[in-house]
């Protein structure tokens, strides 16, 4: 067995189990605990808890007017990876390729030239987040081993799949096989850090809907 | 036996050990992580955007003033031993219990210098109620026996008295006295009522003109009302001092002598937090919804301007609003607030940033009381100051007796030429005939 076919076989399959396994571990490990009922009075007029929920889920995609100019660089470079991550996870010929072996889903595959400067796009804004993280002194007193480490093995992803589709600097099978690697990197760590914000998300926002459209407030 | 130091900023109320102490913070800590708690400890990204809505933060530029990181003990508390990977997390040591000294150096950053006015709430893109949880924090520090010796004498007091400034048997004659000094009734201890009125503290010292106005506009309106020895004062200081027990007593002094005297409606006082403990968190320790109506001084206001109960004399002049942050922000009352102003005929000039995301005073939870803090306090105050000012307005008002306390606080300081006024007293000056 190749480097390769270990990082396509027992590797991938391994992050995966890790992945799907964790996840659900800490989501339901939450979710399970006491859930303490508001009894209070709702204010008049108030929303559903989950149209109230749902409010807030969307209307934490933007920032208040009021903070808009503050936090208006993290929040348009936070944008520009997000897309960026998703139209290389979601359009490359690929990618579309392994999800279909995965799970019989597909759908049309974005021209690579452009999925290339995506990528390419998206590792900058990374590097951009890493600067602030170093620089900042804000978020360095926030940042833990474990924000390096999640940047760490979001950012490599990005680099390898670009490396390989420029067939750059190795033999492009050792060059795939790294970038298999580091994804399963990534699904493994993904469950205990701060990566499951893309799944903790909307729970959390929707809390915050449901605990303040009772009161009347649209936060 | 209490210890007051200047550097770093804690004191300790008991005499526990070291070890006693943590033992007491951790057990409190576990039993606050329910689901919303917990989803909020898990979601953070550490992105630090919350720092940018914080008045500390603003006013001191530092890192350690950032909202999120005021949390750091207690998320610490929460990976231990609460998180669904917390037996991992103990058995490879990845986090470090926190240490007695870490807990009295963390109470600067919980009491002096947040006010739990939720601003950071607003910003944060996972939607984390921080201001929640500095709550939640504070319930261990209060166990563990380390919160700053201004709030532990308060809590002290209010225990025995039922008031942290007026003892309970000392009500009819400081209302007697009120009454006579303004000329109106105030009824006291009456067996019947239908609605229970409450005071504010300041209402009983500084702020008496509030409570006479509050019995004018009632007596106008001809509700049978009264206050009651058994229950007078609002401003629950269990609530910010996070004595839960505390903050149970209170609350069922209010709610169980409503019940007695048949009161329907449970009237609040200008103040915020007394609203953030009555309205909001009254019906948990009763467990299930609440047989009174919990109702803040500006929705009564609103609700009896717009049903005409009450005319008022049209003041026509420009003025701008403080929200306060318990009432607005955290209590829904943004609109109630604004319909009262313009029943007086002001020309509302909104601060810079006004509504739910309005600054706070700097006073709120306690902030107020706890004089070491108050530099810092002093700094916040600017940013009010200068918002107030670039609106041009000719009147500053507010709606909370906590937040026109520490503004005055602040106006002083600064020698600040403008009076903080209370839209409750607007209304009661100008009450038409």
């Amino acid at each position: 067995m190749d480097l390769l076919d270990f990082a396509r076989g027992p590797a991938l399959t391994f992050a995966l189990a890790i992945f799907v396994g964790g996840t659900l571990w800490r989501l339901f490990g939450v979710l399970l605990l006491p859930r303490l009922r508001d009894l209070s009075l709702p204010r008049e007029g108030a929303p559903a808890p989950l149209a109230g929920a749902l409010r807030t889920i969307a209307r934490r995609m933007w920032p208040r007017r009021e903070f808009a100019q503050a936090t208006l660089f993290i929040t348009l470079n936070s944008y520009v990876f997000h897309i960026g991550l998703a139209v290389v996870v979601f359009g490359l010929a690929p990618h579309i390729l392994f999800i279909r072996q995965l799970t019989g889903l597909s759908w049309p595959a974005l021209p690579s030239n452009l999925v290339f400067g995506a990528g390419v796009i998206t590792l900058f804004a990374l590097v951009a987040v890493l600067a602030r993280r170093l620089l900042h002194p804000v978020v360095r007193l926030l940042s833990g081993v474990g924000d390096y480490l999640s940047w760490l093995l979001t950012a490599l992803p990005v680099a390898t799949g670009l490396l390989a589709s420029g067939h750059l600097g190795a033999r492009y099978e050792t060059l795939l096989a790294l970038h298999v690697l580091s994804i399963a990197a990534f699904l493994v760590w993904f469950p205990f850090g701060k990566l499951m914000h893309a799944v903790l998300f909307a729970f959390s926002r929707g809390a915050t809907g449901i605990r303040f459209s009772h009161r009347g407030v649209n936060v | 036996m209490s210890t007051a130091t200047a550097t770093p900023l804690f004191d300790k109320q008991g005499e526990h050990s070291d070890e006693a102490r943590v033992d007491a913070a951790m057990r409190s800590f576990v039993r606050e992580f329910g689901v919303t708690a917990a989803l909020h400890m898990e979601s953070c990204v550490r992105c630090g955007m919350c720092a940018e809505a914080c008045h500390f933060y603003a006013a001191s530029g530092d890192a350690k003033h950032t909202p999120v990181h005021k949390l750091d003990l207690f998320r610490r508390a929460y990976f231990r031993e609460a998180s669904p990977f917390a037996p991992v997390v103990r058995a490879l040591g990845l986090v470090k219990k926190p240490s007695v000294a870490e807990l009295e150096r963390w109470q600067e950053l919980i009491y002096d210098s947040c006010t739990m006015c939720g601003r950071c709430t607003l910003v944060c893109p996972m939607g984390i109620d921080i201001a929640e949880l500095v709550k939640e924090a504070r319930h261990g520090m209060f166990k563990a026996g380390l919160i700053p010796e201004r709030l532990a004498l308060m809590d002290r007091t209010a225990r025995q008295w039922g008031s942290p400034a007026t003892p309970a048997e000392d009500l009819p004659d400081i209302l007697a006295e009120v009454s006579e000094q303004y000329n109106v009734a105030i009824p006291c201890d009456l067996d019947h009522a239908d609605m229970l009125v409450t005071a504010a503290p300041a209402e009983l010292g500084d702020h008496t003109k509030a409570l006479a106005d509050a019995a004018k506009i009632l007596n106008r309106l001809g509700v049978k009302w009264t206050m009651h020895r058994a229950g007078f004062d609002a401003s629950n200081v269990g609530f910010n001092n996070g004595d839960l027990q505390l903050q149970e007593r209170l609350t069922r002094a209010l709610i169980d002598t409503a019940v007695k005297i048949g009161a329907k409606t449970v009237l609040l006082p200008e103040c915020g937090h007394a609203y953030g403990a009555a309205r909001w968190e009254a019906a948990k320790w009763y467990g299930q919804a609440l047989p009174v109506r919990i109702v803040h001084m500006t929705e009564f206001l609103d609700e009896v301007i717009s049903a005409g109960r009450i005319r008022l004399h049209q003041i026509g002049e420009t003025a701008t609003f403080h929200d306060p942050c318990q009432i607005v922000r955290r209590g829904g009352l943004e609109a109630a607030a604004r319909r009262v102003l313009a029943a007086l005929g002001f020309e509302l000039i909104e601060l810079k940033d006004h509504g739910i995301a309005g600054y706070c005073c700097g006073g709120g939870g306690g902030v107020v009381s706890n004089q070491r803090a108050a530099p810092l306090r002093h700094k916040v105050f600017e940013i009010k100051k200068n918002q107030v000012e670039a609106t041009g307005a000719k009147r500053f008002v507010t709606s909370c007796g906590q937040c026109r306390i520490t503004l005055e606080m602040g106006a002083k300081h600064a020698h600040w030429d403008r009076k903080t006024e209370s839209l409750l007293e607007l209304v009661a000056d100008n009450l038409a005939d």
